[in-house]
């Protein structure tokens, strides 16, 4: 009658990778138990009925609204970019490794 | 003679220069010292610039002469020490969110609360400790060590913002600023004996609020009284033009709502008795129940309720919750803030960065990053935000018929140190109680209502219709005319 899902080792390493986390082994027998265990527990909510409901995205909450499209002021970017472990704040890049031959 | 305790009394005393700012921020600062060794409430403890500050506030001109900003002597928070949560950004400080990820990190600009802080006359003191992205409930997921609950100090202070609930329980500070995701504010005020309100969806500005789950946050007050708590949420509630998703609502005002005399004839109380079936301690049912007559005493009534789908308020939550969270700490690449571990190749550096982040973060993201996976976004995303939609017009229901909804804030005391780390699953069942009025966007305040047999505080939790936090002050500020509100023995210490 379940339907919730059972997370092998491989199962955990694919969904690191989407997430660009690097788990220790030890880590990664560690969660498969933990998110089947997890996500078996969230497998209730796939048993409610929901046919007709529609999908709650934010809380309705008052006058919140969207504003019209117009540049307004903006944090200073020398400021910003001090932030940064690495750039080139005269040309105003970030600067990273090597993107390609990884 | 001795100093002001209480925010209000603070405020009065330093208008009327019957005290200086700055002897009620040595004072703050001086049992700091002292107690924060033992509870660990704070990350950063600024003492140079609050009492900079302080000195800059005794400095102002007498009332009523030209100069500074006029009127500081009406200021709603004169010379106020405020403890801020350490995942709200200062730039005068820094800003860690409890994780290795943002050791050291000072952001390049202030919340919009801090500046309505500052504005409103306040002494920022430091930034109080919460767990790693303000995700965890006992602050035992903080990078920097856990806080210890000044009732016992061998039981935590709930979490994620148990650093704030210390900071005020223990009489650090009179007030401080926490944020909520799914109970990170009343549960930690309820297992630490003071108040903890957690905002309407949109009432309080999120504008330099490190994201967690952007559904779900809210910044909240805590306070020792329902009329400090009205003074710092009247400031930092409304509209803010940096945060979108801030409401125009307007704002009443919060103090002129407390009762003055503890009646609050015609408040009327659902309680939906079928989810204190199982779970709750004995000694919170009791406290509970006490709390209910207290209210009943008060003048409200009381009235039996269902809420059929708030038992899933915690199985939702986490599919949710953590969906936003995969989504909003992709942003720690270590490419424009934060720490970078070195690495030869981009991909690398993403993977090395973020081996970083702590184990229940990741173990979060992991979750969220599998429910919003191609194959399982419908099945576990797009499910859970049906469920969420039900849950809220459970509430919908509700509020036809009573005011206010009320439950005990966690079912729990507080738990020992150790006691639910090993077991997620145990840990997430803290929020059983608080999740819902984040999922439905509603505002809900813990209010003390007595001690246990072992001497641990309980929280009675009232949930109320859309912006109408007025009427959750008003019942706490009725509900503290009724009980004796003890403080902790931290003197002993």
């Amino acid at each position: 009658m379940s339907m919730a899902e059972t997370f092998t080792r491989a199962d955990i390493e694919r969904i690191a990778r989407l997430a660009r986390l690097e788990l220790t082994p030890d880590e990664v027998t560690l969660f498969a138990g933990q998110l089947t265990a997890i996500l078996g527990y969230a497998d209730q909510v796939r048993q409610v009925d929901t046919s007709g409901v529609e999908a709650a995205a934010l809380p309705a909450s008052g006058s919140i609204g969207s504003r019209e499209d117009e540049p307004g002021p903006s944090l200073d970017r020398d400021v910003v970019m001090s932030q940064a472990p690495a750039a080139d704040r005269a040309a105003g890049l970030f600067k990273v490794p090597r993107v390609l031959g990884s | 003679m001795s100093l002001p305790r209480n925010a209000c009394e603070i405020r009065a005393a330093v208008a009327a220069r019957d005290v200086s700012a700055v002897e009620v921020c040595r004072e703050a600062l001086d049992r700091i010292t002292r107690l924060d060794p033992t509870l660990h409430a704070f990350l950063h403890v600024d003492e140079k610039g609050a009492l900079e500050r302080a000195a800059q506030l005794d400095r102002r001109p007498p009332a009523g002469r030209g100069g500074g900003a006029p009127g500081l002597d009406r200021a709603p928070l004169l010379g106020v020490p405020v403890a801020l949560k350490d995942n709200i950004c200062t730039a005068a400080m820094p800003t860690t969110a409890g994780s290795r990820v943002l050791e050291h990190y000072v952001p390049p600009y202030s919340a919009t609360v801090v500046e309505r802080l500052e504005h409103a006359g306040a002494v920022i003191i430091g930034k109080t400790n919460c767990d790693e992205f303000a995700m965890g409930s006992s602050t035992e997921h903080s990078a920097f060590g856990p806080s210890r609950n000044p009732w016992d100090t061998g039981r935590t202070p709930g979490g994620s913002s148990g650093g704030s609930a210390v900071a005020v329980a223990a009489d650090m500070v009179p007030l401080a600023l926490g944020s909520e995701t799914g109970g990170s504010i009343r549960q930690p005020a309820a297992l630490c004996g003071v108040l903890g309100l957690k905002p309407t969806y949109g009432r309080v500005s999120r504008y330099g609020l490190i994201a967690f789950a952007s559904s779900l946050d809210q910044i909240g007050p805590f306070a020792r009284s329902a009329k400090d708590m009205a003074a710092l949420f009247g400031i930092i509630a409304g509209r803010d033009p940096r945060d979108a998703t801030s409401a125009a609502d307007a704002v009443p005002d919060y103090t002129k709502a407390l009762t003055g005399d503890g009646d609050i004839s015609g408040l009327r109380v659902g309680v939906p008795r079928e989810l204190l079936q199982d779970g709750v301690e004995p000694g919170v049912r009791d406290a509970f129940d006490a709390a209910l007559r207290e209210l009943q005493g008060a003048g409200a009534t009381l009235t039996d309720i269902r809420l059929p789908h708030a038992s899933l308020a915690i199985p939702v939550y986490y599919l949710v919750a953590n969906a936003e969270a995969s989504s909003n700490l992709a942003r720690y690449d270590g490419v424009r803030y934060g720490t970078r571990a070195d690495a030869s190749t981009l991909s690398d550096l993403y993977y090395r960065t973020r081996a970083r982040l702590g184990a229940e973060v990741k173990r979060r993201i992991m979750i969220g990053t599998f429910v919003l996976s191609a194959g399982y976004y419908d099945a576990y995303y797009v499910k859970a935000q049906q469920v969420r939609a039900l849950i809220r017009k459970d509430y919908e229901e509700a509020f036809a018929r009573v005011d206010v909804v009320a439950l005990p804030t966690s079912p729990t005391v507080a738990f020992k140190l150790g006691e639910r780390t090993a077991d997620p699953l145990k840990m997430y069942l803290s929020d059983v109680f608080t999740a819902a009025a984040n999922l439905a966007g509603l505002p809900a305040i813990s209010i003390p209502c007595g001690l246990t047999r072992e001497t641990l505080p309980v929280g009675l939790q009232l949930t109320g219709r859309p912006f109408d936090e007025a009427t959750l002050l008003r019942a706490a500020d009725a509900l503290e005319r009724r009980f004796v509100t003890p403080r902790p023995d931290v003197d002993s210490l």
